[in-house]
């Protein structure tokens, strides 16, 4: 990456992000986000962010970006995984362990129907 | 039936009749009936509502989503995009302003953080901190290209002053001014200094801020390096925030790949770097003058001051202190405008505040709101109430120097001016909140073992105070207080007032005043009946010499 030197240049940046986001919701992809800030992670989601990715990795799942973020401000509810699939609403799931994180990939990401009981009304 | 999913409230005072809320009321009936809804969505009216040019008002739970000025022509297409389709119409929000005050004593019974206004956590939680293209996809280091391509230093600086920004680290200094004071100081070698020793028991905003979006701290710094003419910054992290120096120390990488730390900013002649240093574990280097001792491989002590680090800081130049939380801030006031930022909060104290939530309530996390915000909307709305079976008896606001509270003091706002007024502190944002059970005299004496260990031992009256107190209040604990001890606390806080070198020994007192000023019954009781009311004391432990 070269130096960015104006301001047209970061917003050249700024257009191409957005528009590699959007390339993949409109594409379908499924963006999957593990919440890793210290309570995230206190709380287990380095183990839910290890069990996403075996899932992905043995059921040979493709078109899914798995990313992390940070706190968002609900910590007693960590560890906190959020789906979004494609352009729809991003779902947020509460209390996330490696098991519960397996039936979500299952059930929400490959038969696209969200776990109820974990979902977060925000 | 079906479980209710979302509720409803339009507001019903004589104002809002006059305008047709009545109407609007009828025509939600209606709209839900033709969207299928009825049996999912509960509508129910409010009058005592604290807005007034803004009347009628819907408001839309669990996501307390506040609509209005609501005509009744708006009616279906609320209904159809917020209730049916699940969007929020931007178009038709009430002016963000009027979430302060009374947003209705309704409690929202699912959501979460409902009615949040999010300036400084804008993209916590929302981006890949580790990922410097999402930050600049949410407009991030626009700000600064703005500044170094149009304003001059003096401008940026006219810019803070004029949001009327004050400093979130605890004192609630004017940010522009202390801007002011360092740019004019005199020297060609200056400093900016990020404080995020974050050592307050029961705080960690500044981590979340870190953690899930340490750009937005480069680029503020950035910024004030820009306005106070200092080309190296740097950044002191608690020790133990070990995630939060790893994200960091990836941004500042990132941030140098993509040219916005280094040489020529932005094809300018703006040059700025940034260091990051980790503490150690001690409370006392969050005092700015100890923070720069400990920057220059010194013990952790704080100087005598003045002269203040605005002009005599770090390697003796001038310098700038500001906490994680006050930087934030600054590159959406740039983006927006100083008028935009004043748009928040309350005239004498603009903008929101993080505040960390804790204690004996249904919900504890961390949530931004606008200053002015009332305790009780806190506890109510957004940590969801008390816990069963609890009822508030105090509050501790600000971390262990911060005020004790009473139950009584609930609805004053939380802005810097009203809490000064009412002579309570700000602090930092942590909001310890306690019912019926807890102990004062327990609570004081936990908080003055805190100061105890902490003080650094420099001067006297802190050294000797914080221990002394702790006795005296210990003994009390244990039903073997005398009353002559309350006169002598008295005593031995005034001398720690007056004459403790740092705000670490004025401000130990203040947990003992304000457990004198309010619970002084509680506390004689522990000495005159022997007893503790709430059962909390280890009287049984009498014997145990300390
Ligand atoms: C004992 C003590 C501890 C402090 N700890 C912190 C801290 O952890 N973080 C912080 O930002 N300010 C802390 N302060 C306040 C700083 O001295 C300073 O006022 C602040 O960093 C200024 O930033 P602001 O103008 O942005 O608020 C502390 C002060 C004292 C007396
Ligand atoms: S007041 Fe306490 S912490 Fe501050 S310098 Fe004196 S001894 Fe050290």
């Amino acid at each position: 990456m070269p130096a960015i030197k104006s301001l047209e240049e970061l917003k050249r940046v700024r257009e191409e992000a957005l528009q590699k986001k959007q390339a993949k919701a409109a594409a379908g992809n499924i963006q999957v986000i593990v919440a890793m800030g210290t309570c995230g992670i206190a709380a287990g989601a380095r183990d839910t962010m290890k069990s996403v990715l075996n899932y992905i990795e043995t059921n040979n799942l493709s078109g899914i970006s798995v990313t992390q973020t940070g706190c968002i401000g609900l910590c007693e509810q960590e560890p906190i995984l959020q789906v979004i699939v494609g352009e729809e609403h991003k779902i947020t799931y509460g209390k996330v362990n490696a098991e519960i994180a397996q039936q979500i990939m299952k059930q929400h990401i490959q038969n696209g129907v969200p776990l109820k009981d974990h979902v977060l009304p925000i | 039936m079906k479980t209710k999913r979302a509720m409803i409230v339009v507001s019903n005072d004589v104002e809002s009749i006059r305008l047709g809320s009545n109407e609007i009321v009828q025509h939600l009936h209606e709209s839900l009936a033709a969207y299928g809804l009825q049996e999912e969505v509960d509508v129910s009216t409010i009058s005592d509502i604290n807005y007034s040019n803004v009347l009628p008002l819907v408001i839309v739970y669990p996501e307390a989503v506040v609509y209005g000025p609501v005509k009744v022509a708006d009616v279906r297409y609320l209904v159809e995009e917020h209730l049916y389709k699940g969007r929020i119409i931007p178009d038709l929000l009430a002016p963000p302003k009027q979430l302060t005050g009374q947003i209705g004593s309704l409690r929202s019974h699912k959501g979460y953080n409902p009615a949040e206004q999010r300036i400084i956590l804008e993209h916590a939680g929302r981006i890949d901190p580790e990922n410097i293209e999402e930050f600049i996809a949410n407009h991030g280091y626009e700000a600064l290209g703005k500044i170094l391509s149009e304003n001059t230093p003096e401008q940026t600086i006219e810019i803070i002053e004029k949001s009327g920004l004050q400093g979130r680290g605890g004192a609630g200094f004017p940010t522009g001014r202390k801007w002011r004071f360092v740019h004019s100081a005199k020297g060609s070698q200056k400093y900016v200094i990020c404080n995020a020793d974050e050592s307050e028991p029961g705080t960690f905003k500044d981590r979340i801020v870190l953690e899930g979006d340490p750009h937005l701290i480069i680029e503020a710094m950035a910024i004030a390096g820009y306005a106070i003419g200092a080309n190296e910054g740097y950044v002191y992290i608690r020790g133990e925030y070990g995630l939060a120096y790893r994200r960091m120390e990836k941004a500042v990488l990132q941030a140098k790949e993509f040219g916005f730390l280094g040489s020529n900013i932005f094809g300018t002649d703006f040059n700025f770097n940034i260091h990051l240093h980790a503490g150690a574990g001690a409370y006392v280097c969050g005092e700015e003058t100890a923070l720069i001792e400990s920057l220059e491989g010194k013990r952790g002590e704080p100087r005598s001051r003045p002269p203040y680090p605005v002009t005599n800081g770090l390697w003796d130049k001038p310098t700038l202190v500001n906490n994680v939380e006050t930087l934030a801030n600054i590159p959406a006031i740039i983006r927006n405008g100083a008028d935009w930022y004043k748009s928040f909060g309350t005239p004498s104290s603009p903008g929101t505040k993080v505040y960390t939530i804790m204690g004996n309530v249904n919900f504890s996390g961390v949530i931004e709101v606008p200053m002015g915000i009332t305790l009780r909307e806190v506890i109510n709305i957004y940590a969801k109430g008390m816990k069963p079976g609890s009822t508030l008896k105090l509050a501790q606001t600000g971390g262990s120097s911060g005020s004790i509270i009473p139950a009584v003091l609930q609805d004053t706002p939380m802005d810097f001016e009203s809490f000064r007024k009412a002579g309570v502190s700000l602090g930092s944002g942590a909001l310890l909140i306690c019912d019926q059970h807890t102990c004062i005299v327990d609570l004081v004496k936990v908080l003055l073992q805190f100061f105890r260990f902490e003080s650094c031992g420099k001067c006297t009256p802190c050294r000797i105070g914080t221990q002394r107190t702790y006795e005296i209040v210990e003994r009390i604990s244990q039903g073997l207080g005398k009353l002559e001890d309350l006169d002598t606390l008295v005593e031995l806080t005034s001398e720690m007032e007056r004459a403790s070198n740092c705000g670490l020994g004025q401000t130990a007192t203040v947990p003992i005043r304000d457990m004198l000023k309010h619970f002084r019954t509680e506390v004689e009781a522990h000495i005159r009946l022997g007893v503790c009311p709430t059962g909390v004391g280890e009287f049984s432990k009498e014997s145990e010499k300390v």
